[in-house]
């Protein structure tokens, strides 16, 4: 393979990079108003796919927690944001959800496959019965009011974490961790008697994507201004980035960026109008997506282009 | 003193004993063998050795320490290694990776990448695999692919490496070099325990060989004493 | 005192009898088909509103529904195994891909079902009345049309477990569940069961829903809250033990029944409670193999 055209190849997906997040960064100069906030909903749903398939992709283990980190975050922002600026609170949920998520890793991340994704999905169900419970008997309240900020600093908020998720999915993937990871995902046990703590390389992978979608469900909030327990943990959120992941493409990073873009993008436009419309064609697609696309949009483009292109490619390494 | 030894090592699944009772020993250096019918519990033995089963009764020791209840990571960081009879490569990493793997996580120190890549790509030289470093593993012949296991176990820098059938599904030539390679092992210094069905690798290249026979030990001796054992050839003839 | 005791216990034991028949449907469809779906529920949201329907519009018996909806909602599950969850099994690499896959296939379903049901009928709450008068039973007042269920529960449940134990169908059923390779290998026709377990398991959610919809009132989004009662009580049962199913379902109702009396809030608490515990001390439940 050409030295220059490689080198000159990754100088221009750099390019390109760094141009794209100029023009996000900007946007809220030149594109007022509605389009910040389209952004900031397609960003959390990026965030959600994303960070999911950090976990689930290469492990295997299918998590449905999604929905109860990002109440979880969600709810970090109702409480707290009253005496706490943005920034903090984000880290501050993000933080005890890394614990909650190293707990929940450490109890359940032994058991088979089906029963962690029962129980992942079984904790969206528990958390807000809870709350419901606390804030009916002991708070007195009913549902809480979240302290609104200003839907450009929530842009420029999420974008940040968008471009942190990112860039710690590309170090990860790159890194011996992310090679341990990739190994369990190839076969546990091989993986087990290679020396690897695959429990532990588990754990925190699933700590770590629990941080990036709390992170998210705390900034989201502030736009929803009133919320309850079934308000926050709604198992849409947990499905809808599985979704998303698997249409996309799990393979490659991007891959549920551009499921995330499409869905998202599809639900604003649907979603006051037409509600079960879009929940509709969204079990449609998922159903689509799994007999017909499992390596999703991105897997199914690939495979058209090495037939396009002849089907020999040079046998190019990492 | 053996460097792996077994004591009473007991394993039921369900209410059928898989393993009964057993006690055995494979010495430092040599090459010990494990046969028995269809079965007879030796991989089910392996998998208690290396850590993927826990044990109902008994003890293994490993150069003297216990290792029974230790995980499979912590073993093989200690020193023993296995392979897998359903093989176990890593399908979509290339042989290089499958490798590194071993060598930048299962050694009993730790390594630099730069050292490990080292490591690893001397190991393929070993094996003969350098031509196909950038092959998935998926895509190896089955003889490369038992190839790349043994690599990879030797990646982790083991004193006791466990092989599980490796010439099965083999021909033989293959078998042939596979037992050169055995003998290659030990001559590094390696102690090998080995599970095999092949009688003419087993009886050409052990030290001592165990026999198993429902979970239990049934004779033990040099290849010449089992060979001319009434119980073992009771055993394999009355099957 | 007695009162109160036979109260709850009895108050249970109806809860529980559905319980029991709709984690008996989804252990047939986990335990043989190995297919966990999340759509269960929405069986039981069309056997109830095939019923609500029939009845409002025709004046159907509710009791004769179960004849009508039954077949029909078999028809529907069988198949759906046919057609999806056959192409799946096809394309799986392994059990555990084939799992995973079928669950997230089961949430398409889920959206596709329970969506195309508020379309038609919105989300409101729909009912009507039938055997609604009480009943006294020593002191503890019931509904009659609870009872009736009970009581049909109780008999859908022994009529399958004979099924399973004594007919050559059922036999094979358990093979089936047991050793799908072996089975397929003594002349049982495994594909053929394994889509009649999951029309099976289909049907009893949906009978469950024709029984639901003569004592409570319905809505199209009623499925899911069911569903994970029936994984939980699968789980509680163990995993694949169909009499666990059924002797877990009424074990549930029982403590459902007890947690309502002391703290109504709590009761879907308390369920996943138990739930979770199960998973991280005992998964295999109380007959799980």
């Amino acid at each position: 393979m050409d030295i220059a055209r490689v080198t000159s190849k990754k100088s221009f997906l750099l390019g390109l990079l760094g141009l794209i997040l100029v023009l996000l960064a900007t946007l809220p100069l030149y594109a007022a108003g509605y389009t910040p906030i389209l952004m900031t909903s397609i960003f959390v749903y990026i965030i959600l796919s994303v960070s999911w398939t950090l976990f689930s992709g290469p492990t295997g283990y299918m998590s449905l927690a999604t929905a109860a980190f990002f109440g979880i975050g969600i709810y970090t922002a109702a409480i707290l944001g009253k005496s706490v600026p943005l920034p903090i609170f984000i880290v501050a949920g993000g933080l005890a959800s890394f614990i909650i998520a190293l707990l929940v890793g450490a109890l359940t991340l032994r058991l088979r496959g089906i029963y962690f994704a029962i129980f992942t999905f079984g904790l969206v169900m528990l958390i807000p019965q809870l709350l419901v419970f606390w804030e009916l008997h002991i708070a007195g309240i009913r549902g809480r009011f979240v302290t609104v900020i200003h839907y450009n600093t929530i842009y420029y908020a999420m974008l940040g974490i968008f471009v942190v998720l990112m860039l710690a999915a590309y170090f990860i993937k790159r890194s011996k961790f992310g090679l341990a990871l990739q190994s369990i995902g190839e076969n546990e046990e091989a993986a087990a008697h290679t020396g690897i703590n695959v429990t532990m390389v588990k754990v925190i992978t699933f700590a770590v994507s629990a941080f990036f979608i709390v992170a998210a469900g705390a900034t989201i909030a502030t736009r929803w201004t009133y919320i309850d327990p079934y308000i926050a943990f709604n198992p849409l959120f947990s499905f809808m980035p599985v979704l998303m992941a698997i249409f996309g493409g799990m393979g490659q990073l991007y891959g549920p960026v551009i499921g995330a873009v499409i869905f998202a993008y599809l639900q604003e436009k649907l979603i006051t109008q037409f509600p079960e419309l879009y929940m509709l064609i969204f079990g449609v697609v998922l159903v689509a997506a799994i007999l017909y696309m499992p390596n999703g949009l991105v897997g199914l483009v690939q495979k058209l282009w090495k037939r396009s292109s002849g089907g020999q490619h040079a046998n190019t390494s990492r | 003193m053996p460097i792996l030894q077994g004591e009473g090592v007991t394993k039921y699944f369900g209410g059928l004993a898989a393993v009964s009772h057993v006690d055995f020993h494979v010495d430092q250096g040599e090459i010990a063998g494990m046969i028995g019918p269809n079965g007879a519990g030796k991989t089910t033995l392996f998998n208690l050795i290396s850590g993927a089963l826990v044990l109902k009764s008994g003890v293994i020791r490993f150069k003297g320490e216990k290792i029974t209840g230790l995980k499979p990571h912590q073993i093989c960081r200690m020193g023993v290694a296995r392979t897998f009879q359903s093989i176990k490569v890593f399908a979509n990493m290339p042989v290089l990776e499958n490798v590194l793997l071993g060598s930048l996580f299962g050694t009993p120190t730790g390594m630099s990448s730069a050292d490990a890549a080292r490591e690893a790509t001397g190991l393929l030289e070993f094996l003969g695999l350098s031509a196909v470093r950038a092959t998935p593993a998926k895509d190896l012949t089955l003889a490369n692919q038992k190839r790349l296991e043994v690599a990879r176990a030797l990646a982790t820098k083991p004193e006791l490496l466990l092989l599980d059938e490796l010439m099965a599904g083999l021909n033989p030539t293959e078998t042939a070099q596979a037992m050169e390679l055995v003998t290659r092992i030990r001559d590094k210094g390696i102690t090998i325990f080995m599970i095999e069905h092949v009688m003419k690798a087993i009886m050409g290249v052990c030290d001592r060989i165990v026999v198993l026979h429902h979970g239990e030990k049934i004779a033990e001796g040099t290849p010449q004493e089992i060979a001319t054992s009434k119980t073992v050839i009771e055993v394999y003839l009355g099957e | 005192m007695m009162v109160t005791i036979l109260d709850i216990v009895i108050g249970g034991l109806l809860m529980g009898g559905i319980y029991a028949l709709i984690a008996m449907g989804l252990s047939l469809q986990y335990g043989v088909a190995r297919v966990l779906n999340i759509a269960h529920g929405e069986f039981i949201m069309l056997g109830a509103f095939a019923t609500w329907a029939l009845y409002t519009a025709f004046g159907i018996n509710p009791l004769i529904s179960l004849v009508i909806v039954g077949p029909l909602i078999f028809i529907i599950g069988f198949l759906l195994h046919r057609t999806l969850f056959r192409s799946l099994l096809k394309s799986s690499p392994s059990l555990p891909a084939f799992e995973g896959s079928s669950l997230l296939a089961t949430f398409g379903l889920l959206y596709i079902i329970q969506n195309i049901a508020i379309i038609i009928w919105s989300s409101a709450s729909r009912g009507y009345t039938y055997l609604a008068s009480p009943v006294n039973l020593w002191g503890a007042v019931f509904a009659a049309n609870r009872l009736v269920t009970l009581g049909f529960a109780v008999g859908i449940g022994l009529a399958f477990y004979i099924f399973l134990a004594r007919t050559r169908l059922g036999k094979a059923i358990r093979a089936a569940a047991q050793d799908p390779a072996t089975a397929g290998l003594m002349g049982v026709n495994i594909n053929q069961v394994l889509a009649l377990c999951f029309g099976l398991g289909a049907v009893m959610a949906g009978f469950a829903g024709v029984l639901l919809s003569m004592c409570f009132p319905i809505q199209a989004t009623m499925g899911l809250g069911y569903t994970i009662i029936a994984i939980i009580v699968v789980v509680l049962g163990g995993l694949g033990s169909i009499p666990g199913s059924f002797i877990g379902g009424f074990m549930l109702g029982i403590i459902g029944s007890v947690v309502t009396y002391i703290e109504p809030s709590l009761t879907v608490a308390a369920f996943y409670f138990i739930f979770i515990l199960l998973l991280l001390v005992r998964p295999k439940g109380i007959m799980g193999k």
